[in-house]
């Protein structure tokens, strides 16, 4: 018998004794593993999932006990990391970033009496669910103020990686930034790295360089805003509010909230109730908040905004509505048509306007 | 291509901006190395530089105590790797990864509570008209002094290594350290000098990082340009003036890849993202496949430690 086996063998052993009695002994904590891709304290993404953690377990008390892994990389590493949570006890591990989507499907092969749940991905198992956020709601408002609010009609977007999610705010940021003002150009610089505080303000200088003053940022740290004030230009919060930087640059924000679901999925496997998931939620559902905006918006444009952001919660205003054609003149979607999930989920082209290359 | 939108000036002017904590560190690893001791924990003095710097900044409310505090944090940080390696006689390899890590962990500790402040700014030199020059001005003179102080410090750090006594008595120690001490040499004391000097100079380029360049503390922040410099040392076969081409070079293509995404060009970033890299393996192959070993210019006692009684 390999050891793997036996660790495996031990470790199942483990749980299904440890998961029996916990209804008689209130005393024995669930473990619930955090994953993180950055610094907890990166005043981004990864803080906003470890401080959305903390509030989960605050909230249902010492039955939790929270295991968190900070700046794992995606790959390999990330395969480790749960391997090695799900042998300490964890029952239900949460993995933090789109680029471990394939290690949680293998990790989870492996250990299927543990559960997992991926973030921003679209993989599910019988024992990993996915869950995500419709960020591109959020970026529809933040691209509404962007159109409204630049003067040399033209607004850049720092993203990460060419995937579905970051594609969804690039051309819904777009799009939206042209209702508000038909002249509008977007400038797109992709940085291939989540986190990297010195390439993001290169970033948002050259954008800068390049004739915007409003810049959208899909990246974790502040430093784009810290170049903003510098040049006293104008931007967004990201992930968490940044409300530091508020009234200007940050004009408002695009909050990820994950509490609630965190709670409400370590709840059901401490219940017993966990069932393999994959849910998109957005402004509605409260996944998506729009952090108050800012002073520097004048009040005709901030009451629109706020139209658009509770109109998208009350299902009467959408993102991205008809006609719109896809950036090499074909139709996407027809007069007044909406798109499906599917499309919008593997979304891998930019729309009519934008310049940019799609990244092959 | 499109590069009618790209100001040429502007462009240089931030690609010096964008490769001086590079420069600074590389610079500092240069003389390490030339004094024959192989430090690779820059990116771990780097990044407690970047956070003393901080520090010192946001008390005292001045910039350049700042980079004062910067060049101490990471001067200190490596007295730790001068203790071990020359006076402890441990690998130095090992010492310095571990110095990193040590480094990276030490840095977040001492940054919890800066998180999301602001320091005081540095601002440009001023140069009155002479700013608004086309090309020439944002190029020579739109930039603030640690621009300035880096380039000098390239010249200084050439005439000091060919020129001086005590640069000699450095490349000496460095070459072979058994007849520099045979000779009388103090080969300990000039080993942890240059350790100091180059703690100090990663910790200055830290600094610059999180006072100027970004500026803010975040924790991670250096993001592995500690190990650039540390290649850039080597793609410069160990010569002050071809590190500030390598630095130049890859400050250079990442913003220029930055720039030309933000300009819309039809080249796939991937090709400029991964050209200096290209660059070096192509610079180590055509220097190595030279005669010899000191056609790379490697100093001949480089990790070797130094034990007087041998």
């Amino acid at each position: 018998m390999e050891r793997r086996t036996i660790l495996k063998g031990g470790a199942a052993l483990g749980l299904a004794a440890g998961l029996a009695p916990r209804t008689l002994l209130a005393a024995d904590p669930v473990k619930v593993g955090f994953m993180l891709v950055g610094p907890k304290n990166d005043t981004g993404w990864s803080q906003h999932h470890y401080d959305a953690a903390m509030k989960a377990k605050e909230k249902l008390g010492d039955g939790v006990e929270l295991m968190v892994q900070e700046s794992v990389a995606e790959g390999a590493d990330a395969e480790r990391v749960m391997s090695q949570m799900a042998l300490g006890g964890a029952k239900l591990i949460f993995a933090t970033s789109f680029g471990y989507m394939d290690s949680v499907q293998n990790v989870a092969a492996k250990f299927p009496k543990v559960m997992f749940e991926h973030a921003t991905g679209y993989k599910t198992a019988p024992n990993a669910s996915a869950y995500n956020a419709r960020f591109y709601e959020g970026r529809a408002v933040c691209g509404y103020i962007a159109g409204k609010m630049t003067k040399t009609n033209k607004i850049g977007y720092i993203g990460s990686f060419p995937i579905p999610e970051v594609v969804q705010g690039i051309n819904s940021s777009f799009v939206n930034a042209r209702k508000a003002n038909p002249k509008v150009e977007i400038a797109v610089v992709m940085i291939s790295t989540w986190f990297d505080p010195a390439k993001e303000a290169d970033a948002t200088k050259a954008l800068l360089d390049q004739g915007c003053d409003v810049v959208l940022a899909h990246t974790d740290s502040t430093a784009p805003l810290a170049a903003l004030k510098a040049a006293g230009k104008f931007g967004f919060g990201q992930s968490s509010d940044m409300a530091e930087f508020a009234p200007a640059p940050r004009l408002s924000s695009i909050i990820d909230n994950w509490a609630p679901y965190y709670e409400e999925r370590i709840k059901a496997v401490i219940d017993g109730t966990w069932k393999s998931q994959n849910v998109w939620y957005g402004i509605k559902e409260g996944m998506v908040g729009i952090g108050e905006i800012s002073d520097a918006v004048p009040a005709d444009v901030k009451a629109e905004a706020e139209k658009i952001r509770d109109g998208i919660a009350g299902g009467t205003v959408h993102a991205f509505q008809g006609p719109l054609n896809k950036q090499d003149g074909s139709v996407w979607l027809k007069d007044g048509e909406l798109p499906d999930d599917g499309t919008l989920a593997g979304m891998n082209f930019f729309v009519e306007g934008i310049t940019t290359k799609m990244p092959s | 291509m499109d590069l009618s939108h790209m100001n040429a000036g502007v462009l240089v002017a931030s690609l010096m901006v964008a490769s001086v904590p590079i420069l600074l560190a590389a610079l500092g690893e240069l003389v390490v190395e030339k004094s024959g001791v192989l430090n690779l924990g820059v990116e771990g003095m780097m990044i407690v530089g970047a956070v003393t710097g901080f520090i010192a900044a946001f008390h005292s409310g001045s910039a350049v105590l700042g980079f004062v505090g910067g060049a101490a944090g990471g001067a200190a940080l490596s007295m730790i790797f001068a203790l071990l390696t020359q006076f402890l006689m441990a690998n130095q390899v090992a010492t310095g990864l571990a110095l990193t890590l040590f480094g990276q962990g030490l840095a977040s500790l001492l940054g919890q509570s800066y998180v999301g402040q602001k320091p005081p700014l540095t601002g440009k030199l001023p140069f009155g008209p002479l700013a608004d020059l086309p090309f020439v001005g944002p190029v020579l003179f739109g930039h603030d002094w640690v621009v300035y102080f880096s380039v000098l410090a390239v010249g200084a750090i050439s005439w000091f290594l060919t020129r001086s006594r005590g640069g000699l008595v450095l490349r000496a120690v460095g070459e072979n350290h058994d007849a520099a001490h045979s000779l009388g040499y103090k080969v300990r004391l000039v080993r942890v000098a240059a350790i100091g000097f180059g703690g100090a100079m990663a910790g200055l380029g830290g600094a610059y990082l999180s006072l100027v360049r970004v500026p803010q503390w975040t924790e991670g922040m250096t993001a592995g340009a500690g190990w650039i410099a540390l290649a850039i040392v080597v793609f410069a076969s160990w010569r002050p003036w071809r590190v500030l081409m390598g630095a130049w070079l890859f400050g250079g293509i990442s913003v220029l890849q930055l720039n030309m995404q933000a300009a819309g060009s039809a080249i796939p970033v991937q090709y400029l993202s991964m050209s200096p890299y290209l660059i070096t393996i192509l610079v180590l192959v055509i220097m190595s496949s030279g005669r010899s070993r000191a056609s790379l210019g490697a100093p001949a006692s480089l990790g070797q430690n130094f034990h007087a009684a041998r």
